[in-house]
């Protein structure tokens, strides 16, 4: 579905993407984009329920429910503690 | 229902990996910060829910409890924890990413699916990544914790980590080698060795340290996440996890610039623990004063900078200190705070927790915007802060802190250190900034004395 030199381009992009996204941002948000950031590598839920599907065996199936565990953690924790953070910001002009 | 299944989902993975890059600009404001991180959940939820109709996959019920115990486990401790370990909390939610990515490669390499040479490369290389990072930030989470107390540091420890890393590789490359074909016990080999080195690269590095490797860690795992996308074929997951690397590498950065160290520096010198041997001590003496005449001092000021530092959190001393500040503007003091980008656990930890207390952010100056300011301020309050408010660094070519950034604090007319005790900082260096002739010290629990301050200041 994605040939090589597609999912390449795909990379790059992404990657000047992050930068980009990142690069103006003030210091007063660097923990909660870093809460955040952490958030949207949880998306590696998707492949970790994936490879379960297609897991056989008691093996292979132990180490992937182990995977959706952890996957499940880092997506949810992170939201948890990064929309926490971002609710406290408030400007002294009153409301948001 | 395979065909609209397969559709659906490279549609929702569209949907998400446009939501996730909107929500991460949305980020970058404090205005429009919160709805940021909304409509990136908002992502990871269709994409999540949608994978369920994945065409060819079994297993649901383990699925949805897996789900289950992962995401309840992380919504409690994350409702709960307290702001002060935020980033150890980061740290330990990173790693269980990290984590998720190796064992995504180590089901794949156990299965033997047949993929080019190439995508088993990078699947290889993803699961060692994430493993690396798994391990790691578990060791960071122990020691912020407190759970892992002292740095283990040995001779040769740069030459074990290059061992380790040179046995990986072996391996590694036995796994590609073979076409991942009859490689299981290697793969097990593999796991128990990246793992490892995860520990013994994290272990030796010392607390202040910890907020870049925490970061490194993020970086790493985006990366990981990214690389086990190109095995499954999950432009999702190839998206998000290199926007993550390449944000992540540049917060690093950002991070190792502000402590005026390189990553290199952090990761292979271990500074941090070192006590410093040989700096002369700063001349003079530690002049004390209580907190009424402290009072007299911030009362009738025209303009006062706060710099709190991480003991300020530690003393739980935030809410105090933005009651008596509350009490100076209340008198027609000009407020501001001012943060150095590396005060506190983490880059803008002190920001969370100023605003935890209630500071507006529009109060709340980084050292570069403030830093001119401070030559007209009656009276710089420190609280809590040492090594970034010591004009050494800006001076004495022998000090270890030479050259890094710091917060002008010794321009204002006055200063004013809330401190504990007599304690050099967490560099172990003395500051010369408590010796200067227009420098007081207010010894006490930060608490205790912003609440003292806080009366006298109103009984003026």
């Amino acid at each position: 579905m994605i040939d090589g030199f597609i999912a390449l381009y795909i990379f790059m992009l992404a990657a000047f993407t992050g930068y980009e996204v990142i690069a103006r941002v003030p210091v007063i948000l660097h923990t909660p984009l870093m809460s955040g950031s952490n958030f949207v590598h949880g998306i590696v839920l998707v492949g970790a329920m994936v490879a379960m599907g297609r897991a056989e065996g008691p093996l292979e199936l132990t180490i992937a429910f182990i995977g959706v565990v952890l996957a499940a953690g880092n997506a949810v924790g992170g939201y948890a503690v990064t929309e926490r953070m971002l609710e406290m910001f408030k400007s002294s002009k009153g409301k948001r | 229902m395979g065909t609209f299944g397969a559709t659906a989902v490279q549609a929702s993975y569209f949907i998400a990996a446009a939501l996730f890059i909107l929500g991460l600009k949305r980020m970058s404001s404090p205005v429009t910060a919160r709805s940021g991180i909304v409509w990136a959940g908002v992502g990871m939820v269709v994409a999540t829910l949608i994978t369920f109709l994945t065409p060819g996959m079994g297993n649901y019920a383990l699925m949805t409890v897996a789900i289950a115990v992962g995401g309840i486990a992380a919504w409690v401790t994350g409702r709960r924890v307290a702001m002060t370990n935020m980033p150890q909390m980061i740290a330990l939610y990173n790693g269980m990413g990290g984590g998720a990515a190796a064992a995504i490669a180590a089901v794949e390499l156990f299965s033997g699916a047949v993929h080019g040479p190439a995508v088993l490369t990078l699947g290889v290389l993803g699961g060692i990544i994430g493993a690396v990072s798994f391990s790691g930030s578990l060791i960071a989470f122990g020691k912020l914790q407190g759970l892992i107390k002292r740095s283990f540091r040995f001779r040769g420890q740069n030459f074990l980590n290059l061992a380790i890393l040179a046995v990986t590789t072996i391996v590694g490359a036995i796994i590609v080698v073979n076409r991942g074909a009859d490689v299981q016990s290697e793969v097990i080999v593999l796991f128990v060795v990246v793992l490892l080195l995860g520990v013994t690269m994290t272990l030796p590095i010392g607390g202040a340290d910890m907020p870049v490797v925490i970061s490194l860690y993020n970086a790493l795992t985006g990366l990981a996440v990214a690389f086990e996308g190109f095995v499954l074929n999950n432009a999702a997951m190839i998206i998000a996890g290199t926007v993550v690397g390449s944000a992540g590498t540049l917060l690093t950065q950002l991070m190792a610039k502000a402590m005026n160290r390189s990553l290199g520096n952090v990761l292979f010198s271990g500074f941090g623990e070192t006590a410093v041997a040989g700096a002369t001590g700063p001349s003079g003496t530690l002049k004390a004063i209580e907190a009424p005449d402290a009072a007299v001092m911030l009362g009738f000021s025209e303009k006062v900078i706060v710099v709190p530092g991480y003991g300020m959190a530690v003393a739980q001393a935030q809410h105090k200190v933005w009651e008596l500040c509350q009490a100076l503007i209340a008198r027609g003091v000009t407020v501001k705070f001012a943060i150095h980008p590396v005060a506190g656990r983490m880059p803008g930890h002190m920001n969370v927790l100023l605003a935890e207390a209630g500071v507006p952010y529009d109060l709340i100056y980084d050292a570069e915007e403030i830093n001119s300011e401070f030559e007209t301020a009656d009276v710089a309050l420190i609280i809590g802060a040492n090594d970034v408010v010591n004009p050494v660094a800006r001076t004495d070519k022998s000090s270890p802190i030479y050259g890094m950034p710091i917060l002008n604090a010794d321009k204002a007319k006055n200063v004013i250190v809330i401190k504990r005790g007599q304690g050099a900082g967490f560099s172990g260096i003395e500051n010369a900034l408590f010796y200067l002739d227009h420098a007081r010290m207010l010894y006490g629990d930060g608490q205790a004395k912003a609440a003292e301050l806080v009366q006298a200041i109103k009984a003026l």
